[in-house]
């Protein structure tokens, strides 16, 4: 914002002067400062960082062989494999759904290009559990497939393949939003070019159009992956609650809430708290690098 | 024959897409179409086809219950208070973390998102233990006589957790590209702190405020699995939509829940628009600079 | 409203940006501070505004202390390169704004705001445009809203930080008179930034270059043209020749010329450089008296004045001599390139070698 394209002389070599510009005419008095902090803080720790520290506390309460017992479980461990294969299977295939839609959307101009992208933000805007029910009404012993599936001994819903199919639907956008505005931005010059001189389409795109993204997609998949994980209402609704088998890390840590064994329980989502921190801090580190690279982008 | 079918189709096609050098546009878009329908349109689409099973009438009846009368309003009322909320500090926390420099702020910063990152059973059960009787928080109100957990209270402040991350990240980047010349003018012209933000620095702010907060809304009304621990899950009481959804599959009332279904679909799509219609508004307002 | 910057200095971070400056800016008059980027123009003008706090010096307006008075108790009209107008108002509640956000007992009535609004609308020609918003004026259309925004609070001073470096060439040219014109109305001390020497000449009673956090000289357009202090304004302030020489006792040897230089009696034998404008050497095909020997390198035809390129015979490094003659001249010579040719510098200034950089 400091770039005016005629650049002014008056802007040039005042990096710090234009943070300066602050202080003085156009600052709060001190004590407002404080004052708006300090609500912000409490605010935030109220709501925000409590919550966070209460998941570890509650699970090591009762001691560190109670947390380990708790994750090493067969239950547990089941649960954990459970929702590493519904993300390793949901996330790639949306990763392949999140760079076609991108590459149609942003490198070519065609009717209906909004309706598009709004449509692929619906799953971001429906309930979880009515994501998950819609899989039901179709899935399901009533639903569209129902007999026939039940015919061919085909289980879907109260069954793995049923934890995928609504794991998928829930995390469909995510990779997509993130490619969408980032390919937008970088417009169709650099392939276009790749082109003229004599490059196919998979040439430009492997060689040109992904590294641009490539630190885009990457935050779009840590997301997805996160959201993968640890998604509970849609989840829930096709799965048959059964330990063991279709039970995801979110639904053991239900199940075991509700049992009322809370050290247990809390463990368990100390392990999907972990996640979320390592995704924080992965999407931070990407974040910066990804502004970084904006910016030797920006000086050509 | 031939030729009159090739002429139709390629006016259609040149209606509809530009022409351009970069190949692979069929694939791509056929391939997005293909599975955007597979996966996203035809299972939404069969909650609306299924619910035809019930007549008006009967559809009517089933979603217009007390019972779920009050699920709505409970749904809406909390999610609306929570958005507020949300809204008020969202901009608080976005200023504090835009303008001044304190310890701590990059760590701030990053885990604001939390609520983002973190599965909803986790800020379930947290929230819950927090907020009972004899959690680390509700202690301090159970005197008080008030309780927070298990109770419509609880499910506003599970409500504001997953939404606060809504405004604060819409917020930010429009208050990171205020120019400060604009203040400055304001104070040059004789304007206090007070009056600089109410008159020239919020109005620009608004429409992503506003953005924020439809979005921290259309999020809390579908919310499930940070809300269904601390909730009391009480008819008429303390029981959201979502709930009642699940509670009519478990009795097999698949009609019903569908029914119920329908009726958060549209209004998620109705909020769905609403949001787009805010995001074009705030892109035209920073647009026009 | 006269005002007096004394022994200002500020610095950022290890940059100094004012050195221990000191200016004096009469009352009524329109004083342009004229110097490159980093000079320190900008950061004394939001100094004296307010906008930015000194480390040391004292500001005084009319005589009386304002270094600690805030920006908004100062009364001064500041215009911004950027416009820097209200997105979310009309150009009417833009340039209202200042009176609206009065305390009570200061502020006029809304009816008096209108008139006020309307007929500085009126003053720089843009009252048909009050009901739109700043998007859709062009740019030199919103800085004349910014300037009547500014003039709205009756300011004791205008300061204006490169008012026009943000517009095309012509719309420059237009509102650089106009601004001249509204000057002359309306006396008020004025301040203005610029980059752009011709703009400063053109428009301001005074100059001040700066450079590098100093003040250079400060004087009439005139006077810093044609007399210039030093070799910094010589070359800022235009094209500039250069010829090496010596000076001692008060005469100068330069290139075959001999002349009195009385300002510098006391040098002894001292490299010196005298500083000629383009247009100040006489050009001929035939030699004179002193002249030295050159030959036409490039010939550029702009407008009503052709600028040659010339290389001197005895230069090794075929150093270019600039010189700009009229179309009428030129007609006259009848040159081309490859052609030789004689020069003599009409005037000039001489520096001693060590101040040159």
């Amino acid at each position: 914002m400091l770039l005016h394209e005629d650049t002014s002389v008056t802007t040039i070599s005042l990096p710090l002067a234009t943070g300066l510009h602050r202080k003085g005419a156009t600052d709060e008095p001190a004590w407002v400062r404080r004052t708006l902090i300090g609500v912000a803080l409490i605010f935030l720790t109220l709501f925000l960082f409590v919550p966070l520290i209460s998941v570890f506390y509650e699970a090591l309460k009762k001691g560190t062989d109670v947390y380990l017992a708790a994750i090493t479980e067969p239950d547990a461990v089941d649960a954990i494999k459970l929702t590493l294969i519904a993300a390793a299977i949901a996330v790639p295939l949306n990763l392949i759904f999140g760079l076609a839609a991108a590459w149609a959307i942003a490198k070519f101009e065609f009717r209906g290009k909004n309706l598009l992208i709004t449509l692929i933000d619906l799953p971001f805007s429906v309930s979880p559990v009515v994501s998950g029910l819609i899989y039901v009404l179709i899935f399901g012993l009533q639903g569209w497939l129902g007999p026939w599936l039940a015919e061919n001994d085909i289980k879907i819903i109260f069954a793995v393949p049923g934890i995928v199919l609504a794991t998928i639907f829930v995390t469909v956008p995510f990779i997509a939003r993130e490619l969408i505005p980032l390919m937008q931005a970088q417009g169709t010059e650099e392939e276009e070019a790749a082109v003229v001189l004599g490059a196919n389409g998979w040439q430009t795109f492997f060689r040109i159009t992904l590294p641009n993204v490539k630190w885009g997609l990457l935050y779009g998949t840590i997301l997805c992956n996160a959201r993968a994980m640890g998604e509970f209402g849609a989840v829930s609704v096709v799965s048959g609650h059964i330990r063991g088998s279709t039970n995801t890390l979110p639904l053991h840590v239900e199940i075991l809430y509700n049992e009322y064994n809370f050290a247990a329980a809390f463990a368990v989502a100390s392990l999907l708290a972990l996640l979320a921190l390592v995704t924080l801090a992965l999407k931070t580190f990407v974040e910066s690098k990804n502004r970084w690279h904006e910016g030797e982008l920006n000086e050509h | 024959m031939c030729t009159w079918h090739n002429l139709i189709w390629e006016i259609i096609l040149n209606n509809f897409k530009q022409h351009s050098v970069l190949p692979g546009f069929n694939l791509a878009f056929g391939f997005t179409l293909l599975y955007l329908s597979l996966v996203v349109l035809i299972p939404l689409s069969a909650a609306f086809i299924q619910t035809t099973v019930l007549t008006w009438a009967e559809f009517w009846k089933v979603v217009t219950t007390p019972r779920v009368i009050a699920s709505y309003r409970l749904t809406f009322g909390a999610s609306f208070a929570a958005a507020l909320v949300n809204a008020i500090f969202g901009l608080l926390v976005a200023w504090v973390l835009v303008r001044y420099p304190f310890p701590g702020k990059k760590l701030v910063d990053a885990l604001v998102d939390l609520p983002f990152a973190l599965p909803t059973a986790v800020a379930g059960i947290a929230l819950t233990a927090l907020y009972a009787g004899n959690g680390w928080i509700g202690q301090y109100f159970e005197p008080l006589g008030i309780k927070i957990a298990f109770t419509p209270l609880g499910i506003f402040v599970a409500l504001t957790f997953i939404g606060l991350p809504f405004v604060v990240r819409t917020v930010q980047p429009v208050l990171e590209d205020l120019e400060s010349e604009l203040e400055e003018a304001a104070a040059t012209l004789g304007a206090t702190r007070l009056q600089t933000f109410s008159r020239v620095i919020f109005p620009t702010l608004f429409p992503a405020l506003m953005t924020g907060f439809a979005l921290a809304f259309a999020r809390a009304i579908g919310e499930y699995g940070s809300v269904i621990f601390i909730a009391g899950n009480m008819p008429m009481v303390s029981e959201i939509t979502p709930l009642l959804i699940i509670t009519k599959l478990e009795q097999y009332d698949v009609a019903g829940a569908t029914a119920l279904a329908v009726v958060m679909l549209v209004i998620s799509f109705v909020m769905l628009l609403i949001i787009n219609l805010l995001q074009w508004w705030s892109r035209r307002q920073s647009a026009s600079a | 409203m006269s005002i007096e910057v004394r022994n200002l200095s500020k610095q950022f971070g290890t940059f100094a940006a004012l050195r221990d400056v000191s200016l004096k800016v009469h009352s009524g008059e329109l004083l342009a501070l004229l110097g490159p980027s980093g000079s320190g123009k900008t950061t004394l003008l939001r100094v004296i505004a307010g906008l930015e706090a000194a480390d040391t010096g004292q500001i005084l307006f009319q005589g009386g202390d304002a270094t600690s008075q805030h920006v908004r108790d100062r009364h001064v009209g500041f215009v911004f390169q950027h416009y820097a107008l209200f997105r979310n108002m009309t150009i009417f509640e833009n340039v209202a704004f200042g009176l609206r956000v009065r305390a009570k007992a200061f502020r006029p009535t809304e009816a008096e705001i209108s008139n006020r609004v309307h007929r500085l609308l009126k003053l720089v020609q843009l009252d048909w445009l009050a009901d739109r918003h700043p998007h859709q004026l062009s740019g030199g259309q919103r800085q004349r809203v910014a300037l009547a925004r500014a003039l709205a609070v009756e300011p004791t001073v205008l300061l204006l930080d490169e008012p026009f470096g943000a517009l095309d060439a012509k719309v420059r040219k237009e509102l650089r008179s106009w601004l001249r014109r509204l000057h002359d109305d309306m006396q008020i001390t004025s301040v203005f930034v610029t980059h752009d020497q011709e703009e400063a000449l053109e428009v301001a009673d005074r100059v001040v270059v700066m450079n590098e956090g100093c003040i250079e000289q400060i004087g009439t357009p005139d006077e810093v043209y044609e007399r210039p202090a030093s070799p910094f304004v010589y070359e800022f302030l235009g094209k500039v020749n250069l010829f090496h020489g010596r000076l001692h006792r008060g005469r100068a040897w330069i290139d075959g010329l001999e002349v009195d230089a009385p300002e510098h009696t006391e040098a002894e034998n001292l490299a010196a450089v005298a500083y000629v404008r383009p247009h100040d050497i006489h050009i001929d095909r035939m030699i004179h008296g002193g002249a030295l020997p050159a030959r036409v390198f490039h010939i550029l035809s702009v407008g009503p004045i052709v600028r040659l390129e010339l290389i001197r015979d005895d230069s090794e490094d075929k150093e270019l001599i600039q010189v700009e003659i009229t179309k009428e001249r030129f007609r006259e010579l009848q040159l081309v390139r490859g052609d030789q040719v004689f020069i003599k510098p009409s005037r000039f200034d001489l520096f001693p070698s060590q101040v040159v950089h």
